[in-house]
């Protein structure tokens, strides 16, 4: 656990960059924090490991007071992450993931031996251990920070925009990865960003920070997109926040209707009482809708380029965002419902989503 | 015109193949004693510059205090040279009497070192300023103490800066201690000087050609140990056979290949 007991930062020229931030980072948990550019979310997450020194108040890890120990010392204990990974450029991928255990004296072969064990962890092939940071990708540069944070074993990583310098897909791919691997190790985290996607997906808590350092809110993100506080966390919070917030709730089990389908590389069927037909593979996974008004010549059957792919799927038991977005999507206008395994269960309409919607419990009154 | 450049280079080739110059006879110093006195200057010259510019560039670089004595050294480099050889010498030898030669010695290699420390000292200093901040954050963020920040990261990251450095400090070096012949210390120099004195030119060229020739061997024989000492995760000569940077000697195998083919 991570206090900030009325932690303040002023700089000598009477910029205050972190106003009396009262806030615990609960043991096991993300929590995020968020805020526009001088809102001193960095300023807060430097302070845990004194990168920064407050001016005033206590930060507290666990029952130890931060101020209390030798800066070294406190941050072996800390992973730590930031936005370009800064790896050493002069190290090989293995010793730049092996740096703390070398520091804290570890056996060099045991602190190696970890340090590979963790490259698969976060997803990296085992001959990129002997390379150069400069031969890796953006994206690899930064599972390779993640994996020497993690080094150490540290029950506390903080993580300043670790996600952001690279392009979009790849941050999705960290983020669920990232998701994934907190899953398995329960570590305590700070998590810096500016951008309120992320901070609403990864978060199991988010703290909006507004300029000038005061913490507007904090809040789980269903909670912080359904009930913003004031006119600043709302405007923050954006635009869809609604439709977002949908992604917090469970549709359920749906009950669909059971579907006619083709199988891809049967013979094209004709004379369709619907004008889309659902094509799926072996393995029953759904592949995407045949337009049964096009023409198509006798005798053709159903290949890849006559599919429509634009329908999302939903999972059986997803939120109620993906079964409506499943329906949007789909030209037919039938959201497809898949099993865990990928394969078909039937569709649904956007005006069944919309019921369950509705149907949801109400807002509960304060 | 042509057959007298002719000449002049053969004289100049004669005279460096003439074995009775290369050693010693009674009346004449050969080129291998010079030789080594040349080098002999030069060294001591540019290990006293490196104890002083390396330790003192790697400060000024990690601390960022102090950013004034690197333009201050900098400046150094106008003095004229000739001109602080003699003041010295003018105020340093009469101390030491005797058979010793120590009197020319420390004026001549305070002259080399105040060329020296320079380039050294900038190049340190800049190398280290250079490290790239997100790297240096991460190595203190993760519990690097301050000495270990700057010996464990910013040193071997600046090295191929330094080198550069020490590099063009030992080129000028060599190439400025024949002013040592000005005085009574031999060393290269002493064939340009006594070449120029008895209009005896083959002996003044070929002096020339031996400082040339020594330069490049010693740049050759830094350039070597750098090659060793620098990461080749900076110096981009990755051991693995396919690499993420493109390099372009590579690069251009395949067409000569296409075009051989």
């Amino acid at each position: 656990m991570i206090r900030f007991d009325s932690v303040t930062k002023r700089y000598p020229d009477g910029t205050v960059a972190v106003d009396d931030l009262e806030l615990v980072a609960a043991s096991g948990q993300i929590t995020v924090l968020v805020g526009p550019s001088g809102c001193g979310k960095t300023t807060s997450l430097r302070m845990v490991n004194r990168m920064i020194e407050p001016t005033s108040g206590t930060i507290w890890l666990d029952d130890e007071d931060t101020a209390s120990m030798a800066t070294h010392e406190l941050r072996r204990r800390i992973g730590y992450v930031i936005q370009h990974a800064g790896l050493f450029p002069h190290k090989t991928i293995v010793d730049n993931v092996a740096t703390v255990p070398f520091l804290l004296g570890t056996d060099k072969k045991r602190a190696r031996s970890t340090a590979m064990e963790l490259l698969e962890r976060v997803g990296l092939p085992a001959h990129f251990a002997k390379r150069y940071p400069a031969q890796l990708s953006g994206g690899q540069q930064q599972r390779v920070g993640v994996a020497r944070a993690l080094a150490a074993d540290p029950p506390v990583m903080l993580m300043d925009e670790p996600f952001s310098a690279v392009d979009p897909v790849v941050r999705e791919q960290l983020q669920d990865e990232f998701l994934r691997l907190q899953q398995d190790l329960g570590k305590t985290i700070v998590f810096v960003t500016h951008d309120i996607d992320e901070a609403v997906k990864l978060g199991d808590q988010v703290a909006v920070l507004r300029v000038g350092g005061h913490l507007a809110q904090v809040a789980t993100p269903a909670e912080l997109l359904s009930r913003p506080v004031d006119a600043f966390v709302a405007g923050f919070v954006g635009r869809d926040r609604g439709y977002r917030a949908l992604g917090f709730a469970t549709a359920g089990t749906l009950s669909t209707r059971s579907e006619p389908t083709v199988a891809t590389g049967a013979p094209l069927p004709t004379g369709s009482d619907d004008d889309w037909l659902l094509a799926v593979d072996g393995a029953r996974a759904p592949q995407g809708w045949l337009d049964m008004r096009a023409s198509a010549p006798a005798g053709a059957t159903v290949t890849d380029g006559l599919l429509h792919r634009g329908g999302t799927l939903v999972t059986q038991g997803g939120s109620l965002r993906a079964a409506l977005d499943a329906c949007l999507s789909s030209p037919s206008g039938r959201g497809v419902v898949v099993d865990e395994g990928g394969a078909l269960v039937g569709t649904i309409t956007a005006a069944e989503v919309l019921e369950l919607i509705e149907a949801r419990e109400p807002e509960p009154r304060t | 015109m042509a057959t007298g450049g002719g000449d002049v280079i053969g004289d100049v080739v004669t005279w460096l193949t003439d074995p009775s110059h290369w050693t010693d006879t009674r009346f004449d110093t050969g080129i291998i004693t010079q030789l080594l006195a040349h080098v002999r200057f030069c060294a001591m010259a540019l290990l006293i510059a490196l104890a002083i510019a390396l330790p003192l560039g790697l400060f000024i670089g990690h601390t960022d205090r102090g950013r004034w004595l690197v333009a201050a050294a900098n400046a150094l480099r106008a003095l004229p040279t000739v001109g602080v050889l003699v003041l010295l010498t003018v105020i340093i030898s009469p101390q030491f009497q005797g058979r010793t030669d120590t009197g020319f010695l420390i004026p001549t290699v305070i002259v080399l070192v105040l060329l020296a420390v320079p380039p050294i000292l900038a190049n340190t200093f800049a190398g280290v300023q250079n490290v790239d901040p997100g790297v240096r954050d991460a190595a203190s963020g993760m519990g690097m103490t301050g000495s270990q920040v700057l010996f464990r990261v910013e040193l071997p990251i600046s090295l191929p800066l330094i080198f550069s450095g020490v590099r063009s400090a030992a080129l000028q070096l060599i190439a400025t201690a024949t002013v040592a012949s000005y005085l009574p210390l031999g060393g290269l120099g002493r064939f340009i000087y006594d070449g120029l004195a008895q209009q005896d030119y083959p002996q003044m060229i070929g002096g020339g050609v031996l400082v040339a020739a020594l330069a490049l061997l010693t740049d050759l024989v830094l350039a070597t140990v750098q090659r060793y000492v620098v990461s080749r995760g900076i110096t981009g000569r990755y051991a693995n056979e396919r690499t993420a940077v493109p390099d372009s000697r590579l690069a251009v195998l395949p067409e000569a290949e296409v075009a051989r083919g």
